[in-house]
């Protein structure tokens, strides 16, 4: 597909700009399901129904919806995993839309991911050293041992562990290996998707603590992606909740929290058990009630 | 040294329908459980919280006799209305027990659900099996009314379907019928809505507490979600390293922690306490493989309150008929307010 010339966004509230580092217009995706019919082919799913949002240099933006809303397709086309069925995306005001991988380079550089299961995104084969310093192979960069080192202390490992096996390490001390290889080419935003949702309780807050440090002092913008409005609420400054392909609610993520708009945002904010409700009386029933 | 009131086997109250004494799970000489022991009585809900190989999975497994090859428990484990320990007894016996007077619900509902067959046969099965209903029709029948109970739109046209036509939620809810099918008096859920989302979820536990107190069910409930069990059960039984290291009533448990790991797993796990940069309160360093916890307390070697005494192990003190902890250093009791979560110059990056 060719570069579509900027169309007018056409959902109305999202304030998109050139200093955004993220910029997603109009966006839809449309997946054609292998055929269960002769006769006739398979309904097509509609991914992502029209997505609108900018997200600010330096800002902690947050997804979160339910398996199956498109929170996964919007991530994999905002890091040029994907292509949009129309719509763009634009990366410091750039369009990386119907790009050729050869030139989503700058994309590569800009922006690294950190996904879920540390164990899955980590070559068994591979020693730590290797893993992290894979994107700077890739890109061309020279120099690797030091810049290793480096980035492994600054995850909270011990420069040895670059000799050693992803198995070798508990899973809060993998999902620290992911951070490392994604801030090794000098990212300026950061993709996590569900990054700490594998993790141990007591495991889960020395991650989180250690991506918003490596926020602040690196001054990154963040887009976490997660089912869990708890660790959302904590980790970002706004919130976009997805339902069905589509955003049903953007805003500050006190706002979203404290006074939902939509329907479904206040149902998901209603299901979520906490410590202080239940203490509080809530039962399972009451969860349920909404 | 058992963490369960001090009575003797044979005056156990006769409302108890599970009885855990003095369990171990051991494989090739490492103890992955260690001294375990509690009751649950009829239509009492606990709940069993730990971190990965905390050994909450084996405990439970031991229970219903289903431990992987290899892995050996001994100890105590009597279920009121069975005739025998059900430590140590043999498949043919078990299996007179299990989707009987015991039945459970895991994390995954595809892998404990036959695919091949129509979903309301496999729930008439359990019932034919154990032989609760005289013959297939009313198995059937019986079968379509426990569809419905658990909330499945048309529960007709649900019995005829197969599971792979189920959303996973709604797969969850089948298991749960069959676990209900035959009013067991103990029903063992570990982790049964970690892979759902969260309305979905609210409304699987919403099903469970409503099933178990319908049947006057004990449950016991294992999960690493500290508010799930808040809002599920009665009480609770925090187990790390192999061990029990605290239990009681859920409120005690979770506004007045004992037990030094109890109160940072707490501060961990709340996300609305911050310190002055905005960073949560953390346990320090990482939950070791099972097996290779420390001596003495499981717990010293993250602990910052442990001093040397604690490389012996620690007496489990009772502080009530079914609460207790076990450590040196135990978090005061009373006077102190909130969550007793661990102040913020405890927290680091780890």
């Amino acid at each position: 597909m060719a570069e579509q010339p900027t169309s007018t966004p056409l959902a109305p509230e999202p304030r998109t700009g050139p200093a955004d580092a993220i910029s997603v217009r109009d966006v839809t995706r449309v997946y054609q399901r292998p055929r269960t019919s002769l006769r006739r082919p398979s309904p097509p799913v509609h991914a992502l129904r029209g997505v609108s949002f900018g997200i600010p240099q330096g800002q902690r933006f947050g997804i979160v919806g339910e398996s199956g809303c498109g929170k996964s397709t919007l991530l994999r086309i905002m890091a040029g995993l994907d292509r949009p069925t129309s719509g763009g995306v634009a990366i410091d005001g750039r369009d990386i839309t119907g790009l050729r991988e050869r030139r989503l380079k700058f994309v590569r550089e800009r922006l690294q991911l950190v996904f879920q299961d540390p164990m899955s995104s980590l070559d068994p084969r591979m020693r730590v050293g290797d893993i992290v310093a894979e994107p700077l192979v890739a890109q061309g960069h020279g120099n690797r041992r030091e810049r290793v080192a480096e980035l492994l202390e600054a995850v909270g490992l011990r420069a040895d562990a670059a000799d050693r096996y992803p198995h070798q390490f508990s899973g809060g001390q993998r999902q620290r290996i992911s951070i490392a290889r994604a801030l090794a080419p000098r990212p300026k935003i950061i993709v996590a998707d569900e990054p700490v949702s594998a993790l141990d309780v007591s495991v889960r807050a020395q991650v989180l603590n250690l991506i918003a440090d490596l926020v602040d002092e690196l001054s990154l913008t963040l887009v976490f992606v997660s089912h869990d409005l708890s660790v959302v609420r904590h980790v970002c400054d706004r919130v976009a909740v997805m339902h069905a392909g589509q955003i049903v609610e953007t805003g500050s993520t006190e706002q979203v929290y404290e006074d939902p708009r939509h329907s479904y945002t206040r149902r998901l904010i209603a299901a979520v058990p906490t410590l202080g409700k239940a203490l509080s009386g809530v039962s399972a029933a009451d969860l349920n009630r909404e | 040294m058992t963490p369960a009131p001090e009575t003797g086997p044979a005056a156990a109250a006769h409302d108890d329908v599970l009885a855990v004494r003095n369990l171990d799970v051991t494989v090739g000489g490492r103890k992955l459980v260690e001294d375990v022991g509690f009751t649950i009585r009829a239509g009492e809900r606990v709940g069993l919280i730990g971190e990965s190989g905390s050994g909450k999975s084996l405990t439970a497994l031991s229970v219903l006799g289903l431990l992987p090859e290899g892995l050996r428990a001994s100890g105590s484990v009597r279920l009121a209305g069975v005739g025998h320990d059900l430590v140590g007894a043999d498949e043919a016996r078990m299996s007179r027990v299990r989707g009987k007077e015991i039945a459970m619900v895991f994390q995954e509902p595809m892998t404990a659900l036959n695919p091949t067959m129509r979903v309301g046969r496999q729930i008439a099965e359990v019932l034919l099996i154990h032989r609760t209903r005289p013959d297939r029709a009313s198995a059937r029948a019986a079968a379509v009314e426990l569809l419905a109970q658990v909330g499945l739109p048309d529960p007709e046209a649900a019995a005829r379907a197969y599971p792979h036509q189920f959303s996973g939620g709604q797969r969850q809810r089948v298991v749960l019928a069959i676990a209900l099918a035959n009013d067991p008096a103990l029903l063992v859920c570990d982790e049964p809505t970690t892979a759902l989302d969260v309305t979905v979820q609210a409304r699987v536990l919403d099903l469970i507490v409503r099933g178990v107190q319908d049947r006057r069910s004990a449950l016991l409930f294992i999960t690493h979600d500290l508010a799930v069990v808040a809002t599920a059960c009665e009480r609770v039984m925090v187990m790390y390293g192999g061990r029990l290291v605290e239990s009681g009533p859920v409120h005690e448990v979770f506004t007045h922690p004992r037990h030094r790991y109890t109160q940072g797993l707490i501060g961990a796990s709340d996300l609305t306490v911050v310190d002055g940069r905005g960073r949560l309160a953390t346990i320090r360093g990482s939950v070791p493989p099972a097996g290779r916890f420390p001596a003495g307390c499981v717990f010293r070697n993250r602990c910052d309150h442990a001093t040397d005494v604690c490389a012996t192990r620690p007496k489990w003190i009772p502080t009530g008929p079914d609460s207790g902890y076990a450590c040196f250093h135990p978090v005061p009791g009373s006077g102190a307010h909130g969550t007793g979560a661990p102040t913020n110059q405890e927290a680091g990056r780890g």
